[in-house]
This record gives structure tokens, sequence and C-alpha cells, in this order.
């Protein structure tokens, strides 16, 4: 037993360095952050005189206003999208498996080891040609389908361990395939649908390459494009620009912390069924 | 949609990687030889070799490394610390990895905190821009990668050791297997599956990082790290090499599905 009590103990340990090694870097920005601006603080140490302000000012800087408005159109005009189409079309596979579906399932499961860069450089010319270049629309269409074989892979390892007698009951009291779907199966897809949702979330506002390549204008950008804006014009203020990284990653942050619970239970259920 | 913006994008890479095009005038037909000046060019494969290096830092770091934590949690299971440890190392997972490269760039640099602590305790000749020398660049940035990816590969695993039957550790005990033996006869077979993803996704991660490179080094210093993703970028848009710069990115694409491919049959037989 004594063994075990100073494993744990090494253990506790390891984790508690493990855990300085993840914090620090957050605490770096942050006290970095309140710096004067244009100072190059040499390593981690506390100012003299916080500078609060310059929080103020990475919003005035950085536009937060209209940028955090930007985000969020774009994420109502990708989150929504795709959690229909990927509802209807993980229920197609998971419930209904019409002809052909293990073939539709291998082509999605292909999709989603696809790296964005396979497919930015017809997607650039693609979107010019619809004219969308620097509107968000130009993230929002692309998103949609690159997040697709995610949606569709996740709902339908939802719908695949749905009871089928849940259907044909459904059935044998007149439901046509269409009331299926909406009066059963997706008030019970809720739990699925929300975590999904929180992960498109994320995902959106973390987007980058799309947002550098298709959109030049930075208020049109998703956040963590803004952000390499952000970077290449205050890059050398270093306060400023931490102040900035802050101020975009903390929703983030707070989305996480607030639903923890499900996105933690959520994410260890669909990866390992995917 | 799926089709107009992933299959169709996907089959036009293929189909521009074989012309030599500017983006703007006629384009020539050049056949196989951009495959030819990738697997030629050294400028050119050196990106590929660098994402392989990636991958033994955002992959395997973080998957042994998760797996001790995980372990260690799982013993720990119903105190406090446990639960704060997970969500604490899963933080780095959902802020947006520009941020994460601007963090790190910045506690790399030669004034940042990592130089500060090695000159604290007596290791002042070794601190350096790590991020701007030719050696150490590389791996810094698969650093980064590993901080990142850490937490993830920790949830899935411990995820996965909930799932074994607590009998068999008591079997294991009776008979005498002290942790280390445990660890490996029981812990790490039933987790194949688990371990199997994480390799999956990290390995993605490793062979297509962008974000992480484009921030914290944008390729240098010089081409030390430079990575496809990158690369595939820089040719394209400010190049202009758009025959070339598709055909890198069709080797990306095919070289992510030969690494992932054989780990998920491999899996797959185990379980048979």
């Amino acid at each position: 037993m004594i063994l075990g009590r100073r494993e744990a103990l090494l253990g506790r340990l390891l984790l508690l360095a493990l855990m300085v090694v993840t914090i620090v870097p957050f605490v770096s920005l942050f006290v970095t952050a309140l710096h004067p601006a244009g100072t190059y603080p040499p390593g981690v140490s506390w100012p003299q005189d916080p500078q609060w302000g310059n929080f103020a000012a990475a919003f005035r800087a950085a536009n937060m206003g209209r940028l955090l408005e930007s985000t969020l159109l774009i994420v109502l005009g990708v989150v929504p999208a795709s959690l229909l189409i990927g509802t209807m079309a993980g229920f197609a596979l998971g419930q209904l498996r019409m002809p052909g579906h293990r073939l539709v399932f291998l082509v999605f499961v292909l999709g989603l080891t696809i790296p964005f860069e396979g497919v930015i450089i017809p997607l650039y010319y693609q979107v010019r040609d619809l004219g969308l270049l620097n509107t968000r629309w130009a993230i929002i269409l692309p998103l949609i389908g690159l997040f697709m074989p995610f949606c569709v892979l996740w709902m339908r390892a939802h719908f695949v361990t749905m009871p089928a007698e849940l259907s044909e009951a459904a059935r044998v009291d007149g439901a046509n395939v269409w009331q299926l779907f909406w009066r059963i199966h997706v008030p019970l897809a809720m739990p699925a649908l929300s975590s999904l949702a929180i992960l498109l979330f994320l995902w959106t506002w973390n987007q980058f390459l799309l947002a550098i390549v298709l959109v030049d204008d930075p208020l049109q950008r998703t956040m963590a494009g803004a952000l390499g804006a952000f970077q290449g014009q205050f890059g050398t203020d270093i306060p400023l620009l931490c102040a900035g990284s802050l101020l975009i990653l903390t929703p983030t942050l707070l989305v996480f912390f607030a639903f923890q619970r499900q996105f933690v239970a959520a994410l260890l259920q669909g990866a390992v069924k995917a | 949609m799926y089709a107009v913006f992933v299959l169709r994008p996907i089959g036009i890479t293929v189909q521009y990687s074989f012309y030599d095009w500017n983006g703007i005038g006629p384009s020539t037909w050049v056949g196989l030889g951009n495959y030819r000046r990738i697997l030629t060019d050294p400028d050119l494969l050196g990106p590929i070799g660098h994402a392989f290096e990636l991958i033994l830092f955002f992959s395997a770091v973080p998957v042994v490394l998760g797996l001790f934590v995980a372990t260690t949690i799982r013993r720990i299971a119903t105190s406090r610390l446990a639960g704060v440890a997970r969500t604490v190392l899963f933080m780095p997972q959902v802020i947006p990895l520009v941020a994460a490269g601007i963090m790190w760039s910045w506690l790399l640099s030669s004034t940042g905190l990592v130089n500060q602590l090695l000159s604290a305790v007596g290791l002042g000749g070794v601190t350096r821009g790590w991020l701007g020398d030719f050696s150490t660049a590389l791996p810094a940035v698969g650093l980064i990668g590993a901080w990142v990816l850490l937490g993830l590969c920790t949830l899935l695993l411990l995820a996965g050791m909930t799932k074994i039957d607590q009998a068999l550790y008591e079997a294991a005990r009776l008979d005498g297997a002290g942790p280390v033996r445990e660890f490996v006869s029981i812990t790490l077979p039933s987790l194949r599956q688990e371990i199997a993803v994480c390799v999956t996704v990290t390995v993605i991660a490793a062979l297509s990082s962008f974000d992480i490179v484009y921030i914290s080094t944008q390729g240098g210093p010089g081409n030390s790290t430079l990575v496809p993703g990158l690369q595939v970028y820089y040719l394209a848009f400010s190049e202009r090499h758009i025959g070339l710069a598709c055909a890198l990115a069709t080797a990306l694409m095919a070289l992510v599905l030969c690494v992932v491919l054989p780990i998920q049959w491999f899996t797959r037989e185990g379980d048979e």
C-alpha cells in the first residue's frame, strides 16, 4: 500500500505540473496584456501600473463590435443549416437505410479525413465565379459543406442506436416518414443535436484558413481570421496583441465552461462511435 | 452542398494538378510534371518531411502523455483534483489555434517566459528565440501542437478506461500483478480503439497543420518549419503556381489517407 500511495502522489504531481503548463500561457497572455502599450515586457512580471485600458483599446482597434456581429452572422448561417442537413442525412443513413446508403456513408467517412487545404484552391475560384468573394457567404457556404461529413456521421451515430421498434410503432399508428422524423426522432435527438451545435459554434468561430483566403476584409471574417489580421497590423505592439487575443478567446472558454458537461460527454460518445 | 463544396473541389484539385497555370492566363497540360517536381524539388519535399516530424509531436507526445494522465485521473477519480484537471487540460482545445499560436510565440520569444525560467535555473546558456532558430523552430511548433492536443487525447482515453471492467483489475491484483503490469496487460489492450481514434485525429491535425505555423513562424526561419498546408497556401495565393499547389494538395490528401487507413484497418482487424 505504501507503494500505491507514493505512486498516487507522483501521479498527482504530474497532473499538477501539466495543469500549470496548461494555464501558464493564459496567465502570461493576461499579464502581458496589462503592460503599457508598445513596450516589450520581459517574461512574466506584474506591471507596476496595470493598463486595464488596453482591453478597451484592443476592442476599439480591432473594431470588435462589428467583428462580433460578423462572426455571429456567420455562425447563424452555418450552424442551423448544418444541423438541419446533418440530421436529415443522418436519419436517412441511420434509420431509413435507403439503397446505396453504404456507399454514401463511405463517401462521408472519406470526407472526414480531408484537410481543408486540399480543397481551398478550387474553392477560391468557385466562390469567385459565384461572385461571393469577400462576402460572408464565402465562408458560410463552404463551411456548411466542409462540416457536413462530421454532422452527418455524428447524427447517424445517434440514429443508429435508436431502436427500430420505435419507428415501427409510429408507422403502425399511421405516421408517415416526415411525421416520424419530426415528431418522434428529432425530439429524441436533442442531446446529440445540442452538443453538435456547440462544437460547430466553436469550429466556426475558430475557422482560420477559409477566412484569410476567401475574405480580405477582416470585418467580414470569423473571429480567428480577424485575429490573424490583427496580428499583422499590431504584431509589434505585444500588449495590445495579447489583449486582443484574450478578448477573442474568452468567449470560446466561456462557452466551454458553460456547456462543459454536455460538451465533454458528447465528445466522448461521438468520437468513440465514429 | 456537400457535392458542390467538397467533392467537386477535390476533383478540380486533382484536375488542376496536371496543369501549369498561373490563375489568370491560359493553362498548359503538363501531365505528371507537377508531381515529378514535388518528388525532386527539395523545397517541396522538405515540407512533407516536416509534417512527418510534426506527427511525432502532435501524436506521440499527447497520446503517451495522455495515457499517463488518464491513468492517474482514473485512479483518483473521486477527488476534486480529477475533475478540475480534466477541465483545465481541455482548455487549449477550445480556444482558436490562432490565439494559441500568438500565446506561444510570445512565450517562446527571446525575452519570453521560457527563457526567463531557463535563466532562473542556471541554463541561461541555452536561451534563444526558440521559434527563430533553425534547429529548434520545428520542435517548438510541435510543442504548441502537443499542448493543444493533450486534453483531447486525455479525455478520449479516459472515456475508454471507464468502460474497462473493474473485475479485470481485481483479478490481476490477485495474481500479484503490479501497476505497470496492469497497465501493459489490461489498460493498453482494452484501449486499442480509443488509441486509434486519438492517433487518427492527431495525425490528421499534424499533416494538415496550418493555423499554428502560419501564426507562429510563417514557415521560417528559412523553410525550416514549412508544412504542406502552408506551402499550398503560399504556392497558390502568393506565387500563383496553381497547378503545382494543387498537386501538392492532392499529395497531401493522399498522404492523409495513406496514414489513416492502415490505422483503421489495424484496429478493425484486432477487433475480429
